[in-house]
């Protein structure tokens, strides 16, 4: 399944050689620098030094430096649970993203969040969410916001190919049909939710064409090509830009399990081996070097850079200290009222008193 | 002062607000063209224009979840929920997102939502129209819930619910809209997370809020005349937080209870207020806390059904009582034989 349709064909316009290749070095050190990071969570993971659930952005780093090079800085991003690389290349500290995954106080959401829920309202990062689908309709509301104050921000919203089938895709889309927003629906499509692949849940399995149902702009586009990816989000956020919301399917892949516990044993032998050759970052590379845009020593230059980077993102991450147990009760309303409990899980809610002296009734 | 509707308080206030503050507007289904199903946002489309009075399609999910997007780049929405019970398709986004986005992403954002719906049965609207599911609300962390039984609350609270930087889920009733009282004409929040004692006394502390704080009232009053008693009331108002010390401080003075509320008894507010009391005046009681609450079925449609179904003026009379009695105060006769002491 995972062979579904992902479009060689790239839609990216012939820039001058050299301009293209510039560009391609810089998308090929960031996909590096997403491939290390998710390698050294993954193994953080492992040495139990992260919890909770941990999805990776292995395989889809051309889609996400694709798409994340189409935002302006002022531009707002909403995505799911698999946002580490999202996070980085908004541009927020590798340091802080892995903070945050060991659940420290110097992570994006100050340890909080976890590896779901990265924030950051400097970067625009407005939410990863754990929850499929519950970010379609926040972002339709950011959009909402935005055209409300006659902004000129644009919001993206990445999801993953199983949350076209739930209700909030589709009231997210209509309701931004509907109201002009300026927004870009993304789907990551991996052919996988979880396990289960995307001919097995979607009646309809190219799935940009459901933007059809609802008058919405809609493309698809190989995410293998992180320039194809830049060119086709560039078309969609100027569309949104100008009140003309747009769904852009990105066909990509995942090349490991749902998450890092997940052994992917619903894979057969033969997809297990095309993956090794199918791999975003090597094809990219090779390509490079084909053309002789890249060799050995930058590719060398590029790995050392990217490991200090993720080396010290892991560094900062460990030395940086646990959340205190006194801010508990800190973010549980942002406006303090009377009577908010701050009562630990052994703790009485009265203290109490010694029983009255005088007999059944008697008043303290 | 100025004597008015619960449904006037709510509509006076809404406009108020949105004549004070730019960044205040509505959403919901058929609030503007069709002026609300029970008519409390009438007129303001008219007055405000499409961009500060949304219809939306039938999408409790989405339209919610977009006032909470909203809100969290800094937008004040009021949304209506056409009856609380709708709101349960819109679950996902008010527990899981509004709920959480302050705290989950470490005090980054915080979401100025207010969800003003309606409970409430009685009207003949069977099963699925009919229910109390506040509590699912006030089960939240994160969640704020007011539940005004006057329309002067109506006012104050939907004052400090609109200006307030959390979601806060606002709850009416459906037998509240047309009933009258004094409101004040200056705009003075009222402090959510403060229950009100609306009648003071001294022989038991009768519990309610939103329809049945108004009941609690109308029995103490009742009762005060045929029996001499001097009943405390205490309003909610405020049902998270819930205001345990108000309550508390309460029992500690009549040393008895009685909890009213329109939903169901088992895991209702009411066990919470009464667990409560357990906690708060255990030494102080003289009866067990009496809780008068909702028969434990889906609403029938059948008019004796149903009104056998929704706790009484009568249910709450034989409830104190019986409570007193227990305790061996004089009371009138009793109508369900339980021995006089």
């Amino acid at each position: 399944m995972a062979t579904q349709a992902r479009q060689r064909r790239s839609t990216a316009p012939q820039a001058a050689p050299g301009e293209r290749h510039a560009q391609l070095r810089q998308f090929y050190r960031d996909m590096v620098l997403v491939r290390r990071f998710e390698e050294r969570a993954a193994r953080a993971y492992t040495e139990a030094l992260i919890g909770g659930y941990c999805h990776l952005n292995l395989g889809e780093e051309a889609a996400v430096v694709g798409l994340m090079s189409a935002l302006r800085p002022t531009d707002y991003l909403f995505t799911n649970y698999r946002e580490h690389g999202y996070a980085i290349m908004r541009g927020i500290d590798p340091k802080r993203v892995m903070a945050e995954l060991y659940g420290r106080v110097d992570g994006v959401s100050k340890g909080w969040g976890g590896s779901m829920h990265m924030f950051d309202v400097t970067h625009r990062l407005l939410g990863g969410y754990g929850i499929v689908g519950g970010q379609l309709p926040l972002a339709t509301g950011a959009a909402l916001a935005i055209d409300y104050r006659g902004g000129d921000e644009v919001v993206m919203c990445t999801l993953g190919d199983g949350t076209t089938a739930i209700g909030a895709f589709h009231e997210s889309l209509n309701i931004a049909a509907l109201w002009n927003l300026p927004i870009v629906f993304v789907i990551i499509n991996n052919g996988l939710g979880m396990g289960t692949t995307v001919a097995k849940s979607s009646a309809e399995p190219e799935l940009y064409k459901r933007g059809a149902a609802y008058r919405m702009e809609s493309a698809r586009v190989d995410g293998f090509d992180p320039l194809a990816v830049r060119e086709a989000a560039t078309t969609a956020v100027a569309a949104a830009r100008q009140g003309r919301p747009y769904l852009l399917e990105v066909v990509t892949e995942r090349l490991r399990g749902h998450s890092v516990v997940d052994p992917a044993k619903y894979r057969t032998a033969a997809e297990v081996e095309r993956l090794k050759e199918e791999d975003p970052v090597h094809l990219l590379a090779a390509k490079l070097t084909a053309d002789g845009a890249l060799d050995a020593d930058a590719i060398a230059a590029i790995e050392e850079e990217v490991a200090g980077i993720v080396t010290a993102a892991a560094d900062f991450a460990a030395s940086s200290p646990s959340p205190d147990v006194s801010t508990l009760f800190d973010y549980t309303y942002a406006t303090p009222v009377p009577n908010d409990s701050r009562r630990l899980p052994g703790q009485p809610l009265f203290e109490p008193l010694p029983a009255p002296v005088a007999g059944i009734g008697a008043s303290a | 002062m100025t004597i008015m509707t619960y449904r006037q308080a709510l509509h006076d206030t809404l406009r108020a607000e949105m004549l004070r503050d730019d960044s205040v507007f509505l959403m919901g289904e058929e609030i503007g063209v069709f002026e609300g199903s029970y008519k409390i946002t009438a007129g303001l489309l008219k007055e405000f224009g499409e961009k500060r009075v949304r219809d939306t399609p039938i999408a409790e999910e989405g339209f919610a979840g977009a006032a909470i997007g909203a809100a969290m780049l800094g937008l004040r929405p009021v949304i209506e929920m056409m009856t609380i019970n709708f709101s349960m398709l819109a679950l996902d986004q008010i527990i899981n997102h509004a709920a959480k986005i302050y705290g989950m992403f470490g005090g980054q954002a915080s979401v100025p939502l207010v969800i003003r719906t309606p409970g409430g049965g009685g009207q003949q609207l069977g099963a699925t129209h009919s229910q109390n599911i506040e509590l699912f609300y006030a089960f939240v962390p994160g969640m704020k819930v007011v539940a005004p039984s006057t329309p002067a609350d109506a006012k104050a609270l939907l004052l400090a619910a609109i200006r307030d930087d959390d979601p806060v889920l606002f709850l009416e009733n459906l037998a509240l809209y047309n009933t009258k009282g004094e409101v004040p004409d200056a705009d003075v929040p009222a402090e959510i997370g403060r229950a009100a004692v609306t009648r003071p006394g001294k022989d038991l502390t009768l519990i309610g809020y939103s329809r049945m704080a108004h009941v609690a009232a109308e029995v103490a009053a009742s009762l005060a005349e045929t029996d001499g008693l001097d009943i405390e009331v205490v309003d909610l108002r405020s049902l998270r937080p819930l205001d345990r010390e108000t309550i508390v401080a309460s029992v500690k003075k009549t040393h008895a209870a009685v909890v009213l509320e329109d939903d169901w008894l088992t895991y209702g507010i009411g066990a919470e207020v009464a667990a409560s009391i357990s906690d708060g005046a255990f030494d102080y009681l003289d009866a067990p806390v009496r809780r008068v609450a909702m028969a434990e079925v889906p609403m029938p449609y059948s008019k004796t059904l149903e009104t056998a179904a929704l706790p009484s003026r009568d249910d709450v009379t034989a409830a104190i009582r019986q409570t007193l009695a227990a305790i061996g105060h004089r009371t009138a006769p009793l109508a369900l034989g339980v021995p006089q002491s």
